[in-house]
């Protein structure tokens, strides 16, 4: 499984960056069961690139990649593109363009890997041969459940539900989790080409990998964002990687 | 020999009948999470509406009953669609309410249905071969139970084909797996939901008017006892799987019969112990959480 260059990248022209953000997020609150798991929440994500949302496990990145869906419950606002988009339900975002690729993947395991994609087209004319120039090896198992693939190949069934559209915005939840480090870099490698055509919101332990792909980092902790900026800003900077992700250096994150 | 295949074909048609009203269960179950009690109101309705516009027609013969069936198809997926937009969407989520509601619904429905068509079994007239019997292996069989091993394999024929086949059919078998991840697709699974009520409501409402030829009545309470053994087969089966519930409306039917001629009658208490143990060894049912 390899992933390759696009046959139809269609690269944004480069806007600038002072336009309006793709995602606007102010004041986000989400909660669980009545529990606050995301508290005061506020980013953006600009219209191009890589944007990386980090902090230690269980501060709640994956909470609020779910609250912007309105996955779980969430009050605050939420904006794509300037559109209010938070009192919104969650498959009415997703049809304006924005693409989820969860933690741990859900797949829908009974059922094919060519009717996981067939499930996710949204377009009237949905991005096969992108997709299956992206990922070859799902076509040769086109007809096989997606439950019997491997962890790596469900995680390239996520994407490729993703990709298989037009997106405006793209929400990866930890794409490697899991996965041998052989196939992160396949992963990364379709990310980066993924990056080409539409903005990222990504959540990533790996910060190889993050180094590799994102402009821009969030930090999480306890349930409220503690920095903004560059990803070399954090990232050449071992003492805030230590403080606000818990790692000495990113070998030992890798 | 003859009393074995005679058991067998008996607990055959019986098991199509738990499968009409089961099939329905399992699907909106696995959709929605919701146990639907007023899955029995569908089915008595349609055979008493379905009975009654058979009866006007042309009392007796196959065109009647293919009166009642269209009326009863058409009664039962009306009633499922109505409780599913007035009732069941306004308690999203609320799986306590949703099932306390459609229990209320179930009692009401009883308490409506004798109140317009009496407390007793009315006996219906059927076509003259429905009530005769086909030798088979030595064994007389009533020839309604061919009827209704006939309809329910068609139904569930048309319902794997509608799974398999179409883009709802996708959806459904998606949302069964994972609902938040159909609607994390940009898919309003919502729809879906009103579908299955009446995919289900359909299905019940053909079991009603082919329950009143099984019995040989109509009776306001129909619908109660066959819910009872479709709520059991649809657990044994696996909540959410219709193959689940073909084999084990089969398997209970089957049972059922052959616990009544052999064990003195136990049918019924067979069936429970097998629901326990069921239960007790594989709590998720024969074919766990997958539709088709």
């Amino acid at each position: 499984m390899s992933a390759r260059p696009a046959t139809d990248p269609t690269p944004n022209p480069d806007p600038p960056l002072d336009v309006e953000p793709i995602l606007s997020v102010r004041g986000l609150h989400g909660r669980i069961a009545g529990q606050q798991v995301v508290e005061d929440v506020s980013f953006d994500v600009p219209v191009r690139g890589v944007t990386a949302l980090l902090g230690r496990n269980g501060v709640g990145k994956t909470s609020t990649i779910k609250s912007v869906l309105g996955l779980i419950e969430r009050s605050g606002e939420v904006r794509l593109a300037g559109e209010r988009i938070d009192r919104l339900p969650t498959h009415r975002i997703v049809q304006r363009g924005v693409a989820y690729v969860p933690e741990d993947r859900e797949v829908f395991g009974s059922l094919t890997v060519a009717e996981n994609l067939r499930l996710a087209e949204r377009d009237r004319s949905p991005r096969r041969e992108l997709v299956a120039s992206l990922f070859p090896d799902l076509e040769a198992r086109r007809d096989q459940r997606a439950g019997t693939l491997s962890g790596g190949q469900q995680q390239m069934v996520s994407l490729a539900r993703a990709l298989v559209n037009e997106n405006r915005l793209l929400l990866v939840d930890e794409p490697t989790k899991g996965l041998a480090p052989r196939i992160v870099d396949e992963v990364a490698d379709a990310l980066a080409e993924a990056a080409r055509t539409a903005p990222i919101l990504l959540v990533e332990q790996n910060l190889l990998v993050v180094r590799r792909l994102a402009e821009r980092v969030v930090v999480l902790s306890s349930g409220r964002v503690v920095f903004t900026g560059t990803a070399d800003e954090l990232l050449d900077d071992h003492d805030r990687v230590q403080r606000f992700l818990g790692v000495h250096d990113e070998r030992e994150a890798a | 020999m003859d009393t074995l295949v005679l058991l067998l074909i008996t607990g055959l048609g019986l098991g199509a009948l738990y499968f009409l009203v089961a099939s329905g269960l399992s699907l909106i179950y696995g959709l929605m999470g919701v146990l639907n009690f007023a899955h029995g109101a569908f089915l008595t309705i349609a055979a008493f509406l379905g009975w009654e516009a058979g009866r006007r027609i042309s009392d007796g013969t196959w065109t009647g009953l293919a009166i009642s069936a269209v009326v009863g198809i058409l009664v039962g997926a009306t009633v499922a669609v109505l409780t599913e937009v007035l009732i069941i969407r306004r308690l999203y989520e609320r799986h306590i309410e949703q099932a306390l509601v459609t229990v209320g619904i179930s009692l009401a429905a009883v308490a409506l249905f004798e109140g317009i068509w009496g407390t007793d079994p009315i006996y219906t007239d059927r076509p003259a071969w429905l009530t005769q019997t086909t030798e088979i292996l030595g064994a007389r069989i009533p020839n309604d139970r061919f009827l209704l091993i006939a309809c329910a394999a068609l139904v569930l024929g048309g319902i794997v084909v509608f799974l398999r086949k179409t883009r709802y059919g996708l959806i459904i078998r998606a949302g069964v797996e994972n609902r938040n991840m159909v609607t994390a697709l940009g898919i309003d699974v919502r729809r879906s939901f009103t579908l299955v009520f009446a995919i289900g409501g359909a299905a019940a409402g053909l079991g009603g008017v082919l329950a009143s030829v099984y019995y040989g009545y109509v009776s306001a309470h129909l619908g109660s006892v066959l819910l009872i053994f479709a709520f059991i087969v649809t657990v044994i089966g696996g909540l959410g799987s219709l193959t689940g519930a073909a084999i084990a409306s089969v398997l209970v039917a089957v049972l059922q019969q052959f616990a009544n001629f052999y064990l003195g009658g136990t049918g019924d208490l067979v069936v429970v112990v097998l629901l326990a143990a069921v239960l007790l060894i594989r709590p998720r049912g024969l074919l766990g959480k997958a539709a088709a």
